[in-house]
C-alpha cells in the first residue's frame, strides 16, 4: 500500500487520504458579478494532468487540508505542504 | 471482405484454416487529408467511423490509434451490457445503445457474444429496496425492460450465494434487468473496426495525436508522431486521455481520471449464469464463456493516468466477492489489471461540440461506457456529419454544467459508477 506525507502527522496508509481538488484554481469574485460560465468553469472544469499536478488533499484522521504534488502517472510523491497559514510540523 | 458463415467455416475447417485473410487493412501511412478524423481506436472511435462510413456515407474516414485499437478501456472493461438507469435521457442513450448491441452481431457480420443472461443489483435493507423499487418504477415509465425481484426469486437464480445465518449481507431481492448481459469487448472494438475498414476507412495504429491545428477558430487538422494529417472535422474519443487532447487547443473538461481494475479467476465449470452486483459489498461478478469469474468493484480513489490498480481497492473487491460466494476462496485469481477512466461530477458523459469550430468530443463514459459503445459511436457520427446534436445526444452537450441541467445518475439509479 502506498503511503502519502501529511504534513503534519507523517507518513501515513493512501486509505486516510481523500483528493479534494486541484489546486490553484481561486473563487471568482464577486459572487453578483461571476458569469454563469466562469461558475460553471470554476466548479466543474478541471485539467487531469498527465505528469506532475498540484493537489490538495484532506488526511481525514486529523482533517487537515493540505497541498501536494504528485505525479499522476507513476504515483511519486514530489512534496506535500500545509496551506498557507496552517502551521506544518 | 470474406463474409463469415457456417460455410466459410467448414470450407475453412476442411482445408485446416489456412485460408483466412486478415479481418480488416491495416494502415501504416495516414493519408495527408481526410473528411473526418477521430483520435480514439477504442470502441467510440470504431463505431463513430462505422457510422459515418455506413450512415453519413463518409469514406474518406482515419481512425489515428496510440497503440493497439481496443488497448484502451475497451479490452481492459468486464462487458456488462444494461440499460437500468433511472433518468428518461440516460435511458433513452444506454437502451438505444442496448437495442443497437442486440442487433450488432448480424449488422457487423462478426460474433460479438452478446448474452442476455439478465443481471440483478441486489438489495440487503428496506431503504435499498425502496431504491430498487424506484429504479424499476423509472425503467418501466421509459418503456424499459425491468422488475423488481424477491429474495426468493433471486436466491433460485444465484443459489450460491452466501445465504447462511451469519452472512453479512442478507438478500432481501433487488432490480432484474432480463436483456442486460454480457459481451465480448475485443469482438466488439474488433467487428465494428473490421466493418468501417471494409467501408473504406483508414484504421491507423500507432499513431499519436501530439497537437491539433486551427485555423480562424475552426479546425484545420492534427498533428502526429506520423505526420501532420489536414481535417475540418475532429472527433475526439480518447477516454481518459481526452482531456489532455482538448487542453491542445485551451478547452477544458469537468473529467477526473481514476484507475478502475477488473479481475480474473481461474476457469471452473458453470456456476453462475446471470450478472450480480451487490448493492453491500460493491462488487460485482459473472462468470465467462471460459469459465472464468470475472469481477471488479468501485474506483481506486486517487486520481492516476497509470494503467495499474492499487491495493486498498483490490482487497475491498476480493473480500467482498467472498463476503457473496465464500466457496470462491479457494479459487486462484488469474489475472488483474487496471484502466484509466474518465469520470465526470454527474456519472454521465459528454457529448457535444468543444473548443474550435469542427470538433467534438465523446468522451466521460466512465466506468461505465462500454455499454454505450454502439450510441456513443452512432452520436458522434452524427455530430460529424450534421454538425448539430442528435436529440439524443443534446441533453449530454457540455453546457449542462452552465444551465445546471445535470443527469445525475450516481444520485439517480445509486449506481456508484
Ligand atoms: C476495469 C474496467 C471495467 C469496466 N467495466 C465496464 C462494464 O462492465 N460495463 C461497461 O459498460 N463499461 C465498463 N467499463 C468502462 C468502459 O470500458 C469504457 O467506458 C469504454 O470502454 C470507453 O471506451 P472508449 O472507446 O471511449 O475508450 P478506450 O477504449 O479507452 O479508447 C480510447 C483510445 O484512445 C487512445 N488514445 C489516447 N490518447 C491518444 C492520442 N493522443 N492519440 C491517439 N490515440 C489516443 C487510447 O490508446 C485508447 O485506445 C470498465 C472500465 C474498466 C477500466
Ligand atoms: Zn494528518
Amino acid at each position: 500500500m502506498q503511503q502519502f506525507p501529511c504534513p503534519f502527522c507523517g507518513l501515513r496508509e493512501e486509505t486516510e487520504f481523500h483528493f479534494a481538488a486541484e489546486a490553484g484554481k481561486p473563487r471568482p469574485e464577486p459572487a453578483a458579478q461571476v458569469s454563469a460560465d466562469r461558475w460553471a468553469a470554476y466548479l466543474y472544469l478541471s485539467a487531469a494532468p498527465k505528469g506532475e499536478a498540484h493537489e490538495i488533499w484532506v488526511h481525514r484522521s486529523c482533517g487537515e487540508f493540505f497541498l501536494m504534488t504528485r505525479n499522476t502517472e507513476t504515483r511519486a510523491v514530489l512534496a506535500t505542504q500545509a496551506l498557507p497559514g496552517r502551521a506544518g510540523e | 471482405m470474406t463474409r463469415y458463415s457456417a460455410l466459410s467455416l467448414l470450407s475453412q475447417g476442411v482445408r485446416g484454416h489456412r485460408g483466412w485473410r486478415p479481418a480488416w487493412a491495416k494502415t501504416h501511412r495516414p493519408k495527408p487529408a481526410y473528411d473526418a478524423v477521430i483520435v480514439g481506436g477504442g470502441g467510440h472511435g470504431l463505431a463513430t467511423a462505422y457510422y459515418l462510413a455506413k450512415t453519413h456515407g463518409l469514406s474518406r474516414v482515419a481512425v489515428l490509434e496510440k497503440g493497439w485499437i481496443g488497448g484502451g478501456n475497451t479490452g481492459r472493461n468486464t462487458t456488462a451490457v444494461r440499460s437500468n438507469y433511472f433518468y428518461p435521457e440516460s435511458v433513452a442513450l444506454y437502451d438505444l445503445a442496448l437495442r443497437l448491441y442486440e442487433g450488432l452481431s448480424k449488422e457487423l457480420n462478426y460474433n460479438i457474444m452478446l448474452s442476455q443472461r439478465g443481471m440483478l443489483i441486489a438489495a440487503h435493507t428496506p431503504a435499498q429496496m425502496e431504491i430498487c423499487a424506484r429504479i424499476a418504477n423509472a425503467m418501466q415509465l421509459n418503456g424499459v425492460d425491468g422488475h423488481l425481484m424477491t429474495a426468493a426469486e433471486a436466491k433460485a437464480r444465484i443459489p450460491l450465494l452466501n445465504q447462511t445465518r451469519d452472512a453479512r449481507f442478507a438478500l432481501m431481492g433487488g432490480v432484474w434487468q432480463g436483456r442486460a448481459g454480457v459481451a465480448r469487448h475485443d469482438a466488439v472494438a474488433w467487428g465494428y473496426a473490421r466493418a468501417a475498414s471494409a467501408l473504406g476507412v483508414d484504421i491507423i495504429e500507432n499513431c499519436t495525436v501530439t497537437g491539433i491545428e486551427t485555423q480562424a477558430g475552426a479546425v484545420c487538422g492534427v498533428q502526429t508522431n506520423l505526420g501532420p494529417i489536414r481535417t475540418g472535422r475532429l472527433g475526439l474519443a480518447a477516454a481518459g486521455a481526452t482531456p489532455g487532447l482538448a487542453a491542445m487547443v485551451g478547452a477544458s473538461l469537468p473529467i477526473h481520471t481514476y484507475a478502475l481494475q477488473a479481475f480474473v479467476s481461474e476457469p471452473v465449470k458453470p456456476m453462475l449464469d446471470t450478472v450480480l452486483l451487490y448493492l453491500g459489498t460493491g462488487t460485482y461478478v459473472s462468470q465467462s464463456d471460459k469459465g472464468e469469474l470475472v469481477f471488479g468493484g468501485g474506483l481506486d480513489r486517487v486520481p492516476t493516468h497509470g494503467q495499474r490498480g492499487n491495493l486498498p481497492a483490490q482487497e475491498t473487491v476480493v473480500s467482498g466477492l467472498l463476503e457473496m460466494f465464500p466457496a470462491f476462496a479457494q479459487l486462484k485469481l488469474l489475472r488483474q489489471w487496471a484502466g484509466v477512466v474518465d469520470v465526470v461530477p454527474d456519472s454521465s458523459p459528454v457529448i457535444g461540440p468543444l473548443g474550435p469550430k469542427g470538433m467534438f468530443v465523446n468522451c466521460g463514459w466512465g466506468t461505465g461506457g462500454f455499454k454505450a459503445i454502439p450510441a456513443g459511436g452512432w452520436l458522434l457520427a452524427h455530430l460529424l456529419a450534421t454538425g448539430t446534436h442528435h436529440t439524443i445526444s443534446r441533453p449530454f452537450d457540455i453546457d449542462r454544467f452552465t444551465t445546471g441541467r445535470l443527469i445525475d445518475e450516481a444520485a439517480g439509479s445509486g449506481i456508484a459508477h
